[in-house]
């Protein structure tokens, strides 16, 4: 009765899931390595219920069918030590379900960690994606601007992302193109993502950074690539060039709204990508320095290159 | 005044001063109230003082209660503030120290305490042992773990809470991001805790490997003994990286290092890695034990042995093995790339074979079986079905690839609870319900209790479900607020009311404790639920020296074969009884490690140095102090013996 019930509220669950009014962000993919991530989940779901509803079925059985109440007064249940075939089915099915699945996750891993499928021949748009308290920064070096709290991308171009922080350990997330990679002060991350459809998403730092966390938040638009040419051009007539003044400003913590600029961060205050681990580095110093001394970023000039 | 303004809490809400009043108020009345009753010796000499793991089992207890309470309103007011979308119940600093509280006392204050109940109070009696190994050093790791717990309650109305997450990753918990005192007392409160933990560990495993009675073989082991032993063995090997961790966090935080800052070398995720290198094993730690209440609890109301018997033992011994093996699926974000992914996303899931082992074992525990339905059997018979689906969800998780959507997010949050709730906090009601005729000579109701385990189900079933679909739909966890436009609002709300549920629950339990405790019958057997191992053997209440004389051991159920199979369980005859003596040093090198703590969170160096001279003083003169423990005479416990028949049949 009670397991009817509690399967009731989990189909309940699963078909609001499946079928509710919005589909939910995760499971609305606009690009490949969501898609990738969203079937997989799908797949997972599929087959977890089955689990499920194996083990209700056997629960609701046994209890149906020896209940005290079902039974004479003086049965005496029997002294069962266990059975090897039985055993061996129960371990046997698991392990094929968790082969399956471990199978399915490697391919996925290498599918996600890689250029997304079909956009493989294309050269990916690199984008540095700096989280400070409690903004995110995006740089485009190849473009030579930089923005603040929003980001605009070419549709149907692979997007490498170069994650770093200046603080706390953050994580990019834009649901509907993919998920998240952390994004960390003393190593540069990558992520690769790309958008199949031209539209707005969300996006979020997912992983808390203290007080103004809630509302570390970014809005990504996707348009055609002449219109993102289009943009790249209008920064370059309109922005102002953002310098180390405007820049050390913008990291003080804080809400800000949207802001662009030409030139990137980069320039004065390189992400720290080091080939060497990460022993001796830190936010400001870039690659060529190694003395733990200098955190002043005055003293490099060094584009960073990649 | 300058002294004192580092006191004060940086973040006041009218809520924190309503709690000082209420706390203090608490205090003074507990205090004028053992006055009245005259009832400071026997507090000093019963219960301060005692070495009876029994003692001390009822102690922990009470600390887990008043904790699951504790954490339970820090539980209740997230909600509330998460139930409207830019609801202002609580502001983001509020927020942030409440889910930081609310998760270490659930994991640390709450859950292992409840944990280390059931150790002190059942281990022994389950292998037909006086005591534990090391009777003191038990003392010494209760008012360890009390102490910790104290300090870190303290941090709310002294100095300000923790609010960088029960994960407490730097950089976020390090001076630079974090300027209050809130992390030091997570440091060094957990660090005192933690170390009462690490000497439970060492103290039980030995208990159960050297202590068992005659005839009881490891593969004889009730499975409670063995989850015990095996969370134990855990304990012994993770909490050591804990206290390393915490270490180095509080040097880094007091003493100006750079382990794991953003600056000279500090290394942000090392944090990370250490913390579930022992954050993973230590959900096992928790679980394990209560897989063996469940064991116990479905054999006794299935009135039959427990199914595969061997294999539950293989698959503990396997999930402890891997436990140590999956740490990196906490963060497999991180950007460690496909490879170590795959690694860990495999070991992970690998876990799973070994727990489906277990269900499927209980499952058919109930085959051919008589099942009465008690309230620990209703606890258990909820919790194959709710666990599974946490489980299930578990396996979800660890598909690395997927998991990239899933972290941080709400979808995680229900994942953790579902299995901890039915898991964890289910096998303690259904423990403290099936154990509490041993305990307190009385049972608890058994209609209040099946509607409690009914009303909590419904409230976690609508108070956690609906987080899975949050989850999916872009919801992060630890999000104070959200805006209307996310569409979080329904769903939230519903998790409110299910938490609201799950409250009303735990007061029908305090309330089930009053009306049994007012008019439930003390004329009960020692053995009311016709069960099936030692603990139920020896006479209610259970007397100092557990068993007069030691029983002897033939199965896996030596009190089933006496009652049926004519099996003697106790043979010979009575011998005077070697028990250790009271001690009050435990309590009072308890208060110098609370005092070290207290400095240590404010950095009053003098104050420190006093409590480590304290400490030390403490070690000292145990060192130098002769005490060969005492003797309980024939008479004395033919006396006992007599009284004690006399009363229970």
């Amino acid at each position: 009765m009670k397991m009817k019930w509690a399967l009731f509220t989990m189909l309940l669950a699963l078909g609001s899931v499946l079928s509710g009014c919005e589909p939910l962000l995760v499971l609305d993919p606009k690009g490949p390595q969501a898609k990738t991530q969203a079937d997989d989940i799908m797949l997972s779901i599929w087959i977890m219920s089955a689990i499920v509803i194996a083990v209700f079925a056997i629960l609701i059985f046994m209890l149906m069918k020896y209940r005290a109440s079902k039974q004479s007064k003086d049965y005496e249940p029997p002294h069962i030590e266990g059975n090897a075939i039985v055993e061996a089915i129960c371990v046997g099915i698991p392990v094929i379900i968790v082969i399956f699945l471990s199978i399915l996750s490697v391919k996925s891993n290498y599918e996600v960690e890689a250029t997304p499928a079909g956009y493989e021949d294309q050269e990916p748009l690199v984008i540095y994606a700096s989280s400070s308290n409690w903004k995110w920064h995006f740089s485009y070096p190849e473009e030579n601007i930089e923005t603040v709290n929003y980001l605009y991308i070419p549709a149907n171009r692979p997007i490498e992302f170069k994650l770093y922080s200046f603080g706390p350990i953050t994580s990019f997330w834009i649901p509907q193109l993919g998920g998240q990679k952390y994004a960390m002060s003393d190593m540069v991350t990558t992520l690769h993502l790309a958008a199949d459809v031209e539209g707005e998403f969300d996006g979020r730092n997912a992983n808390f950074s203290g007080e103004g966390f809630a509302k570390n938040t970014f809005q990504v638009t996707s348009m055609s690539q002449a219109d993102f040419d289009d943009w790249v051009k209008e920064v370059h007539e309109t922005a102002k060039p953002i310098t180390e003044e405007t820049f050390d400003k913008l990291l003080e913590p804080g809400h800000l709204g949207r802001s662009t600029y030409t030139g990137t961060h980069l320039e004065f205050s390189p992400a720290p990508e080091h080939n060497h681990g990460s022993q001796d580095s830190n936010t400001e110093e870039s690659e060529h320095q190694h003395h733990d001394s200098n955190h002043t970023d005055e003293e490099s000039n060094h584009h960073s290159n990649h | 005044m300058d002294f004192f303004e580092r006191f004060a809490v940086p973040h006041p809400s009218f809520l924190i001063y309503a709690s000082m009043v209420g706390i203090g108020l608490t205090m003074i009345a507990i205090v004028i109230g053992i006055t009245y009753f005259k009832k400071w010796g026997y507090l000093w000499s019963e219960w301060l003082t005692t070495v009876d793991h029994k003692r001390i089992g009822i102690m922990y207890l009470l600390s887990a209660l008043l904790m699951l309470f504790r954490g339970g309103v820090d539980a209740i007011m997230m909600r509330s503030q998460l139930a409207l979308p830019d609801n202002t119940l609580l502001d983001s600093q509020h927020y942030n120290e409440i889910f930081t509280t609310h998760g270490v006392v659930m994991i640390l204050f709450m859950a292992m305490p409840f944990i280390m109940f059931f150790f002190n109070f059942i281990v022994p009696l389950q292998i037909g042992a006086r005591d534990v190994a090391f009777p003191r050093l038990n003392a010494i790791s209760f008012w360890l773990f009390f102490m910790g717990m104290g300090l870190f309650n303290l941090s709310f109305i002294i100095g300000g809470s923790p609010d960088a997450g029960w994960t407490s990753y730097f950089p976020l918990a390090g001076n630079e991001f974090s300027s209050s005192v809130g992390t030091n007392y997570y440091m060094i409160a957990i660090q005192i805790a933690g170390i009462g933990t690490l000497l439970t560990g060492i103290n039980f495993m030995t208990t159960i490997l050297k202590m068992r009675a005659p005839g009881m073989t490891l593969m004889k082991m009730p499975m409670f003994t063995w989850s015990a032993f095996i969370a134990n063995v855990i304990i012994v090997f993770a909490f050591p990286v804990l206290t390393v961790a915490l270490a180095m966090g509080t040097m880094d935080r007091l003493f100006g290092t750079n382990f794991f800052t953003t600056v000279n070398g500090g290394m942000d995720m090392l944090w990370a890695n250490l913390f579930w290198v022992w954050g993973h094993p230590e959900v096992y730690i928790l679980i394990l034990p209560a897989f063996g209440l469940y064991s116990e609890i479905i054999s006794t109301f299935a009135k039959r042995n427990l199914y595969g018997y061997k294999s539950m033992v293989a698959s503990m011994v396997l999930i402890s093995l891997l436990s140590f093996f999956v740490w990196a699926h906490h963060f497999f974000t991180m950007g460690q790339g496909a490879l170590t992914n795959s690694i860990f996303s495999i070991t992970t899931m690998a876990i799973a074979v070994p727990t489906g082992v277990k269900i499927f074992n209980w499952l058919f525990t109930l085959w051919k079986g008589k099942i009465e339905f008690t309230t620990p059997m209703l606890y258990s018979m909820l919790f194959i079905p709710l666990f599974t689906l946490g489980g299930v969800t578990g396996v979800m998780l660890a598909m690395s690839a997927a998991d990239y959507q899933y972290h941080n997010t709400m979808f995680l949050v229900a994942h953790f609870h579902n299995v901890i709730i039915p898991g964890v906090v289910y096998a303690m009601l259904a423990g403290l319900t099936y154990y509490w005729p041993k305990l307190f000579g009385f049972m608890l109701n058994e209609k209040l209790g099946k509607w409690t385990a009914w009303v909590l189900s419904i409230g976690f079933v609508l108070a956690f479900i609906p987080m899975y679909i949050t989850g999916l739909d872009g919801q992060a966890r630890r999000m104070y607020t959200y805006s209307e436009s996310t569409g979080f609002g329904l769903l939230n709300m519903v998790s409110f009311v299910g938490a609201a549920i799950m409250a009303v629950g735990f007061v029908l339990l305090v309330y089930n404790i009053y009306y049994s405790t007012r008019y439930a019958s003390r004329d009960i057997s020692n053995d009311p639920w016709d069960a099936r191992s030692l603990e139920w053997a020896t006479h209610t209440p259970v007397p100092e020296y557990n068993f007069a004389i030691t029983p002897q051991v033939n199965t896996t159920q030596p009190f089933w074969d006496s009652k049926k199979n004519g099996h003697q369980l106790f043979k010979g005859k009575i011998e005077k009884i070697h028990m250790p003596n009271n001690s009050g040093l435990p309590f009072i090198m308890g208060c110098f490690f609370f005092v070290f703590g207290f400095a240590m969170v404010f950095s009053m160096w003098p104050l420190v140095i006093i409590g480590l001279i304290g400490i030390l003083a403490c070690l000292a003169y145990r060192s130098f102090e002769k005490d060969h423990g005492r003797y309980i005479s024939v008479e004395e416990i033919e006396e006992t013996e007599t009284k004690l028949r006399g009363a229970k049949q």
